[in-house]
């Protein structure tokens, strides 16, 4: 045992186990029946990614140098989460009701949806998480080496370097597998929650479990040990009173402000109510896991040799008395406190670079470009994939310029002093209406340089970035620019004195800075938006249903979403409103959705200002205004009511315009189809009475006049016969009278056929097949089904007007059905006529008129007789048919 | 906005309620107030605290906020609909 290759394979089967479970626990919310995955145990649970190998490993250390100051980093977040009623509900619900997804979208979404505020705290978020996840890599790279110092003959990694940075690539591989393998549009995801929830019970058992074997198998007892802790280096209260006090109020504040912890608190949040089970749940783990750590390291300093380093006791320890066993549980809750934290960082992090910094760049360049295509999603997922690599590579560098030697904890407390610099926007945020974009701005600016000043180059050591020079006698040789001597204060401990400075100017310029400058209407907008948020939970912008362009937004959500889910959205929102086809009434509701859907792929901000660019711009309701002008509550719910009223009206109007409009349209079209089959049918009787009146009235007539009069008459016959079967076919077909032929045959033989019997070849009309493979077996009428497949080429080959026509042919499957797509280059049908194509006798224009406008209506009807559809699909770039069959009728190929 | 919409004086059951939700709001004062005590401590001569009754003050103070907290939401279970209600 003990082995570092058996080491590395328990790893990496530990890994694979997380990877099953949050597998399955995808699955199982993906079919919906995960009720036990949202319950408020996992969530409690997913908040432990508070307690990093910093906790593990750290927090032993620190407590064998300095005593009980360790505890202070536990007891910040105790205070936040106890004190939930306050803050916690309140950003949970801005957070929900505002769909935000990340700490970097609420602060720029308060303050006016600013996209330059978006990027600066998305910069400080990597900046200051660097030095935290350097903090992973060398704690699991310190654990190995403890392992190896055991036994010296196990196969090793070249030194310490080379095992961070295998340790880092396998976390960024891991990252990515699990982080971005989907885009959700509230930025949740099951499955890693799923496995953190996992991660945390078994660090916590390992912590107690080496507790347990301290106390108990060591120590002597309880009261034994507490004597032996008394008697100690560590024996008595010496802890200095500011920084007491500082680090509390700083893990308070990183607790709320870390990207991660902002993921799981409030964007992983699936329901309110979670968060008062966690109130008091939480705290108790923190105090579980915190109960063991000063008996481990009063045990560790006693039984280890000198020199030893106390961060690595936890494994140390069990190590030394040849307990193997416990060791490596001890081993693999160390390392599952640093993976849960560097996962969900990574993934925090590069939720916040994509959705600000790479898509407000990327939009606009790529403007224009592949019209269909779901192009957006894919660059998303590559730019989050390059986020996390990029993060984790920072963090590797970190730890390399830093020089991986110094203490645990005092590079976590640097992490938290950066991150910590949010919170006076955060809380301006949601409790002060007065703050605004400018004020948190200068805010964070003050914050951020004092702290990367003063705490963050300082710890690279002199001459990596500040020469000794600097920090010696201050910038410029100005005593009052001492990095670690602000303003000429000595003495005063390097964290204690970057958290004074930095929070009290950061405090000082956002309020200075939100008092003399005056907000813009958005702001104040959305501040009265999140500081009432329990006053008017409602929807945050309601967008006016006006005359929209449906089909736009189709164009738009295909290009960013993928044609295929943006199809099926746009296709359940029209059947839940009760209509047919592809394109729903945009309503608010719709819209909403719309947006939200967006939203997960290119962050609110973006899909906001996308759908704006086609619905012009947001409308802030008559709600919304009232309530910033501090109106009476009834007024607001009266006149919201009336409008809520009043659109609805507007647009049952608007849909029975529609519908008349169809209704006249329709009788136009019987009109019309009276005189049409009056004509058509005249005319060839016309030239039948007529010529066979020469046939039969004169006398010598020469034989070929004979055959060519007789060619007439029949050829006369033929049409009148194939109109009159059109007409008998369709009426046979709408009495449900038809009888189907059903008989097996090949999808690809069936659309060949199709192509040959239209001469479609030889017309100048080009046809592309793609998609599955065709040669999928069916079992249907195939006569029926090739009629449908005729008709439509046939209409491509008479209708597409481009120079160069083109038939594009795919064949798709998907949920259960058989999806075949004729989609030419042509010009499309207009949007006015689109209802109408499949009516009887309807035609799109008088151009080229060739039948009676039988031929869609048939084509539906045979359709609805297979059991399947057939659509226009709008917002393809031409005229696009789809006929849809169940796969039901469909035979597995051989 | 609501607070001045609703009336002065309240039903037993909701005044009850109201004032959970303030003990609920004062409960993070007072873990600080009770974690502060340790400043207090002198850190020198012959009256310095033994780590194991800092310690277990500590703790203390941790699994009693804990359980405060616990009690507290059993109150507040049914209050965030009410609560709800309260906004326009």
């Amino acid at each position: 045992m003990g082995a570092l290759n058996i080491l590395v394979a328990v790893c990496l089967t530990y890994v694979a186990l997380l990877f099953v479970v949050a597998f399955m626990a995808e699955r199982a919310a993906l079919r919906g029946r995960a009720t036990w995955l949202r319950s408020p145990l996992v969530y409690t649970l997913s908040l432990s990614i508070y307690c990093t190998a910093w906790t593990f490993y750290g927090a032993v250390g620190n407590a064998a140098r300095s005593g009980l100051e360790f505890l202070t980093i536990y007891i910040g977040p105790t205070l936040v989460m106890i004190g939930w009623w306050w803050g916690l509900r309140k950003l949970v619900r801005v957070g929900r009701t505002q769909r935000i997804t990340s700490i970097a979208d609420l602060i720029s979404s308060r303050y006016g949806k600013s996209p330059l505020l978006a990027v600066f705290v998305t910069l400080i978020a990597v900046i200051g998480t660097t030095p935290y996840i350097a903090l992973q890599l060398q704690s699991v790279t310190l654990s190995f080496a403890s392992f190896a110092k055991v036994d010296p003959q196990a196969m090793q990694f070249a030194d310490s370097d080379a095992t961070a940075l295998w340790v880092a690539g396998g976390l960024a591989v891991f990252t990515i597998l699990f982080g971005t393998r989907n885009l959700d549009a509230n930025e949740r995801h099951h499955g890693v929650v799923m496995a953190i929830a996992l991660e945390a019970v078994v660090k916590l058992f390992a912590l107690v479990a080496v507790g347990i074997f301290v106390v108990w198998g060591l120590g002597g007892g309880v009261s034994e040990t507490l004597a032996r802790i008394d008697a100690s280096d560590i024996g008595t209260w010496q802890v200095d009173n500011g920084r007491w006090a500082a680090m509390t109020m700083l893990s308070a504040a990183a607790f709320l402000t870390l990207p991660r912890m902002f993921q799981v608190l409030v964007v992983e949040n699936e329901n309110e109510r979670h968060l008062r089970t966690a109130s008091w749940a939480f705290p108790t783990y923190l105090m579980i896991m915190s109960l063991f750590v000063v008996p481990i390291a009063v045990v560790g300093l006693d039984v280890m040799p000198e020199g030893a380093n106390p961060d690595q006791f936890v494994l140390t320890v069990p190590l030394s008395q040849g307990h193997q066993g416990l060791a490596m549980l001890s081993f693999l809750g160390g390392f599952s406190s640093a993976t849960s934290m560097v996962i969900v960082a990574a993934i925090a992090l590069s939720t916040m670079v994509s959705n600000h910094i790479v898509m407000p760049i990327w939009l606009p360049i790529a403007q224009g470009g592949a019209v269909i295509s779901g192009d957006v999603r894919s660059v998303v997922l590559l730019s989050r994939r390059f986020s996390i690599v990029g993060v984790l590579a920072l963090g590797y560098f970190y730890y390399r310029f830093s020089g991986g030697g110094a203490a645990l904890t005092a590079i976590g407390l640097i992490s938290f002093a950066g991150v910590a610099q949010f919170l006076p926007a955060l809380m301006g945020a949601i409790f002060w209406r007065g703050s605004n974009h400018l004020g948190a701005m200068a805010g964070l600016l003050t914050g951020f340089l004092i702290w990367a000043y003063s705490l963050l180059l300082p710890s690279f050591g002199p001459g990596v970035f500040l020469s000794a020079e600097v920090l010696e006698h201050g910038l410029w040789g100005i005593g009052w620019l001492k990095p670690q001597a602000l303003f000429g204060i000595e003495g005063l401990d390097p964290v204690v004195h970057t958290v004074l400075w930095s929070m009290s100017l950061n405090t000082g310029a956002f309020v200075l800075f939100s008092i003399v400058s005056f907000p813009q209407p958005l702001e104040r907008l959305q501040g009265a938006q999140f500081v009432n948020v329990f006053q008017h939970s409602g929807n945050p912008q309601g967008w006016s249903g006006g005359v929209a362009q449906a089909e736009d937004l189709m164009v738009m959500a295909q290009r960013i979403l993928g044609p295929v889910e943006a199809q099926a959205l746009f296709q359940k929102a029209a059947v839940d409103q009760g209509l047919v086809g592809f394109l729903p009434e945009p309503t608010p509701e719709f819209l909403q959705s719309l947006e939200r859907e967006l939203a997960g792929s290119v962050g609110a901000a973006t899909a906001h200002a996308m759908v704006s660019q086609i619905m012009g711009r947001a409308t802030v309701s008559v709600e919304d205004l009232l309530a910033v002008a501090d109106e009476t509550a009834q007024m607001m719910e009266y006149s919201s009511q009336l409008e809520a009223k009043s659109t609805e009206l507007s647009r049952t109007a608007r849909q029975l315009r529609a519908a008349n409009e169809k209704l006249t349209q329709l009788s136009v079209q019987k009109d019309a189809f009276l005189s049409q089959i009056s004509h058509e049918l005249r005319t060839p009787m016309t030239s039948i009475r007529s010529f066979s009146e020469i046939l039969r009235d004169a006398d010598e007539l020469s034989p070929a006049d004979l055959e060519k009069y007789a060619n007439i008459i029949h050829q006369e016959a033929i049409r009148l016969t194939r109109l009159l079967d059109d007409l008998l076919d369709l009426s046979v077909l709408e009495n449900g009278q038809v009888n189907l032929n059903i008989r097996q045959g090949a999808l690809q033989d069936l659309i060949s056929h199709a192509i040959a019997s239209t001469g479609a070849e030889t017309s100048g009309l080009s046809i592309r097949r793609s998609g599955i493979a065709e040669s999928i077996m069916m079992e249907t009428d195939l006569d029926r089904l090739a009629q449908v497949f005729i008709n439509l080429i046939a209409n491509a080959q008479k209708y597409c007007d481009a120079d160069q026509p083109e038939l594009t042919i795919q064949v798709t499957e998907r949920g259960g059905y058989l999806i075949i797509d004729f989609t030419d280059n042509g010009s499309g049908i207009p949007a006015q006529a689109q209802d109408m194509v499949f009516e009887k006798f309807s035609r799109v224009s008088d151009r080229q008129a060739g039948g009676a406008g039988l031929g869609l209506a048939i084509c539906r009807e045979i359709m609805s007789r297979l059991g399947g559809a057939i659509a226009y699909l709008p917002g393809q770039g031409g005229a696009s048919f789809r006929v849809s069959l169940p796969i039901t009728l469909k035979m597995a190929a051989q | 906005m609501s607070r001045k919409q609703s009336p002065l004086f309240l039903e037993r059951r909701s005044y009850r309620v109201r004032r959970v939700m303030d003990a609920a709001k004062l409960m993070p004062f007072l873990g600080a107030a009770l974690w502060a005590v340790p400043v207090l401590w002198s850190g020198e001569g012959e009256n310095q605290v033994p780590t194991s009754r800092a310690i277990l003050y500590i703790f203390l103070v941790w699994a009693a906020l804990a359980a405060g907290t616990l009690f507290l939401t059993f109150w507040l279970d049914d209050s965030i609909d009410s609560d709800r209600k309260e906004g326009p």
